[in-house]
């Protein structure tokens, strides 16, 4: 890392209150790197966040014409977009995510999706998780392919989704494990008396599927107990917490810092902003206000490790260009997607832009696809988590196309 | 210990001849099942007394089966303290002389929702634990799921009861058709999927949120509910069918006069001709939806579609080819006549073939409902199971999207899931779980001393028969008794169905 661009950044940071170095982040940045010490953060959107509205192209006279009702309004205005580069702007309700585009940790790479066409939600995450557009037969997901392919040592906390099921991503032939969202979290269970413990492992010794999963959600939940119980009764007085977003943000950095986290996915719903969604404040403003708020206290909490780490945010399709007859968005094809994290040369929205000339529309009507997202989650892998070029084939057979250079510092 | 030991000396002798064809009381085990939500005490018997084909008949024929007097009384008295849509539309959306100020107008909406949820949960779950027709209450859980709603989009709660007892529920067994009418017609799927107000591009009303188009149920409709993803229609094919849809709507402002029902609104009409699936079509107002709605009905390609989804939901997560031709033709030959479709499927060697007997891994609803039947207790607070489906990511009315809640082994087996069907049948299993306080008392407090009684293993064993392997049952016999219950239904065996 630059030593002179890491003390900007800091400064950056401490200046808004967002503190994510302590004292001892510089003994642990100088560690000789283990093969596990890249992270990976990925956020999904299901549904379909409107990019337009997220990133969007304030100097394009088209935006406002296309978007009378919805159109966030220009830099400096009230509910106005922040600036990002004299031509976009960002939602107004991600201002904490400001502090790191400012410290050039967050770029945008827009006009980015899937070659495949479709605007059907559910084919659309498929693709996205299995990594193999317009293939339904694939039986894994991508980031069980990269985990089983990256070098180092295999733990049962290596790959973690938060939430109660296990998502397409990260499903396969490793083993992931999946840690409750918000305050279920890190509470003791049943299997933590020992005698119920001794019964059910008796239950459940072999090798059959549900045996495996016995056994992973044994080593997990100790390693999260480990990880997280003590910190959450002395943070909350022993007050549940709330559930969102934030919260699981801080527990997943908690888990990172303590535990072997390597890969983690997290999901997130409620986008498909069909009615009625609002401009600079409103329904989107709501739901996108605990993303940026999350994202930016799990850069705090990291720590030093925030520097080892990218955060990708993406989401299936965009949305229409023009807003449809209930101040709403229809299914679209492009969207952008968002790159965090201290390795990431941030400061810069990526990307070929076309503009919102009706030409320049694809089917006229949406952002065209001129970056496939595999290309964006390729070089992630390859300049950030170090996987070798031969092994990229694996995770994202078939891609031909390359994304914009540069997105991850040399 | 001695009559747990018999009862396994019993199942033993069945469980060892797997490959085998299957025993009268596997046969039955298998029907109550798949058919139901598993054996509650007695069930095993009773149906082996009759037999499988009789027992499938009669479930066919829910309209033949009485309702036992104690569940009538649950739903009577649940239903004397329900609001209507109507009712509850006048509190959330009430005109400008009944109205209040914005925080009073929270906390009335706030208690009307709550109450109306913990309603449709009883009834739910009421339903499904105690109701002979368990068929019945299985094809209302599948349809429900694939004409999914999401009660807590705006005022989708509002409809969400009256959708499932007046949109699916007197068609979970008739023709499929009535049933896509039904549930394109109701307001809790007007309002979710936004076509109540999709207007006519050129619309010029009012109200200034209702300005064109909104193409989301025309999607929906033909992705999810009939002809499937691949079904092959066009982006075009969707910007049409909304186009044909527009003015199907309802009045969102309770009234004197009504309110709160489906209405077409001319006005809102497109009435120019349309291009759909290859064939034009000529302006007819509200004729034209209900003309696409046939069309989709009687496609084959929908024929196939809902043929999959009832082999996955019945027989396998991956169906057998041969299983599906055989429905989509039945689905065909009969013009969607879900019965018939049934029929066929439990008449099927595949159904009844032995790798697809006990195979299919519990649903987080399967497992709750299954759980509570089998432990036989009293329920008259079903806050503990409600809570234990959030947990578990499956609550009830609680799937954002349209597609509903899938019902294989892959989107539920999890490291997670195991330790929490773990925690629930332990609190289940030891009787700690508060099922029996009054329904509106707080059953997340501790039980105390003299409320907790674990269940009866070997009732518990008994009632369950072959669903416990002769493995399972002899390592239950090494464990503490008043753990014995707990295991049997945290088993990997119970897991599965």
């Amino acid at each position: 890392m630059d030593r002179r661009l890491f003390l900007k950044s800091s400064a950056a940071l401490l200046g808004t209150g967002l503190f994510p170095f302590g004292q001892s982040g510089w003994a642990l940045a100088a560690n000789p790197a283990s093969p596990t010490q890249k992270k990976l953060v990925v956020v999904m959107l299901r549904g379909a966040v409107d990019g337009l509205n997220v990133v969007a192209p304030y100097a394009d006279a088209n935006y406002y014409a296309l978007r009378p009702g919805i159109a966030v309004a220009k830099p400096g205005a009230a509910d106005g977009l922040l600036d990002l580069d004299g031509y976009f702007g960002l939602h107004p309700a991600l201002t904490p995510l400001q502090p790191l585009w400012q410290a050039k940790q967050l770029a945008f790479v827009h006009a980015a999706g899937s070659p495949d066409a479709t605007r059907s939600h559910f084919d659309a995450q498929d693709y996205m998780e299995s990594g193999t557009p317009g293939r339904k037969g694939t039986a894994d997901g991508w980031m069980n392919r990269l985990l089983a392919t990256l070098p180092g040592e295999m733990s049962p906390t290596r790959a973690v989704s938060i939430g109660p099921t296990l998502p397409r991503i990260l499903s396969g032939r490793i083993g992931v494990a999946n840690v409750a969202s918000g305050n279920a979290a890190g509470k003791p269970t049943v299997l933590d008396r020992p005698k119920v413990d001794d019964a059910f492992s008796q239950l459940y010794k072999g090798d059959d599927k549900l045996a495996q999963a016995y056994e992973e959600a044994r080593e997990t939940h100790k390693e999260v107990m480990d990880s997280l119980a003590d910190e959450m009764m002395a943070a909350s007085n022993g007050a549940p917490l709330p559930n969102g977003f934030p919260t699981d943000a801080v527990q997943l950095a908690k888990l990172m810092r303590k535990g072997n986290v390597q890969l983690a996915f997290i999901a997130l719903g409620g986008w498909d902003t069909h009615i009625n969604q609002g401009a600079g404040k409103g329904q989107l403003a709501n739901r996108l206000a605990p993303v940026g708020e999350g994202l930016a206290q799990l850069a705090q909490a990291l720590g030093p490790m925030w520097n080892d780490t990218t955060v990708v945010v993406m989401s299936e399709f965009g949305r229409t260009a023009k807003q449809n007859g209930n101040g709403g968005t229809d299914h679209g094809h492009g969207n952008v997607m968002w790159l965090l994290g201290g390795a990431v040369a941030g400061g810069k929205v990526y990307g070929d832009w076309r503009g919102l000339d009706n030409a320049a529309l694809y089917e006229q009507r949406d952002v065209p696809v001129t970056t496939d997202f595999r290309a964006v989650l390729a070089q992630v892998a390859e300049r950030h988590l170090r996987l070798p070029d031969a092994q990229l084939a694996q995770i994202f057979p078939g891609l031909t196309t390359t994304a914009p250079r540069g997105l991850i510092r040399a | 210990m001695v009559k747990l030991a018999v009862v396994i000396a019993t199942l033993l002798t069945a469980a060892s001849i797997c490959a085998a064809p299957l025993t009268d009381e596997q046969r039955a085990l298998h029907v109550l099942n798949r058919l139901g939500y598993g054996p509650a005490p007695g069930d095993l018997q009773q149906v082996q007394a009759m037999g499988v084909e009789r027992y499938i008949d009669q479930q066919l024929h829910p309209e033949r089966i009485a309702l036992p007097a104690a569940l009538n009384q649950r739903l009577d008295a649940l239903r004397h303290n329900e609001k209507t849509p109507r009712e509850m539309l006048a509190v959330v959306r009430p005109g400008p002389l009944m109205k209040l100020d914005a925080a009073q107008q929270q906390e009335a909406q706030r208690e009307i929702y709550k109450d109306a949820a913990q309603l449709s949960h009883q009834e739910r779950l009421y339903r499904a634990i105690y109701s002979p027709r368990q068929l019945e209450e299985v094809m209302t859980d599948f349809w429900f799921n694939h004409f999914n709603v999401y009660a807590d989009k705006g005022l989708t709660r509002v409809f969400v009861t009256d959708y499932e007892r007046n949109a699916i529920r007197p068609y979970v067994l008739g023709r499929f058709r009535d049933l896509l009418g039904a549930t394109a017609k109701h307001p809790a799927m007007l309002f979710y999927l936004d076509n109540w107000e999709s207007a006519a591009p050129d619309f010029q009303g009012k109200n200034k949120r209702v300005q064109g188009l909104n193409e989301n149920y025309a999607r929906e409709l033909m992705e999810l509910h009939t002809l499937g993803v691949d079904g092959g229609y066009t982006q075009k094919d969707v910007t049409e069918l909304a186009r044909m849809l527009t003015g199907w709507t309802f009045d969102p402002r309770a009234s004197f006069f009504g309110g709160g029902s489906y209405t077409f609104d001319a006005r809102r009409h497109d009435t120019h001709g349309k291009e759909w699936l290859n064939r034009h079509v000529e302006p007819r107002g509200q004729a034209e939806g209900e003309w696409a709605l046939d069309v989709l009905a009687a496609s084959p390609v929908t024929a196939h579609h809902i043929s999959y989804q009832l082999a996955q939901y019945f027989v396998a997560d991956e169906p057998p080819a041969s299983l599906v031709d055989k429905l989509t033709q039945r689905f065909i030959n009969s013009q969607g006549d879900i019965r018939a479709v049934l029929t066929t499927l439990f008449a099927s060697p595949e159904f009844w073939d032995s790798a697809n007997v006990g195979n299919k891994f519990k649903t987080p609803y399967q497992l709750v409902v299954s759980a509570t039947r089998a432990a036989g207790v009293q329920v008259n607070n079903v806050k503990p199971l409600t809570g234990a489906l959030y947990q578990l990511g499956m609550p009830l009315y609680g799937c954002q999207t349209p597609d509903g809640y899938k019902n294989t082994e892959a989107a539920w087996l999890n490291p997670d899931a195991i330790t929490r069907r773990i925690n629930l049948a332990t609190a289940l299993g030891t009787g700690r779980l508060a099922l029996s306080r009054p329904a509106d008392s707080d059953a997340s407090a501790p039980m105390g001393k003299g409320e907790i009684e674990p269940l009866d293993p070997v009732t518990l064993a008994n009632t369950l028969g072959p669903a416990l392997s002769d493995k399972t049952l002899a390592s239950i016999q090494q464990a503490d008794p008043n753990l014995r219950a707990a295991l049997m239904l945290g088993s990997p065996d119970f897991q599965r169905h």
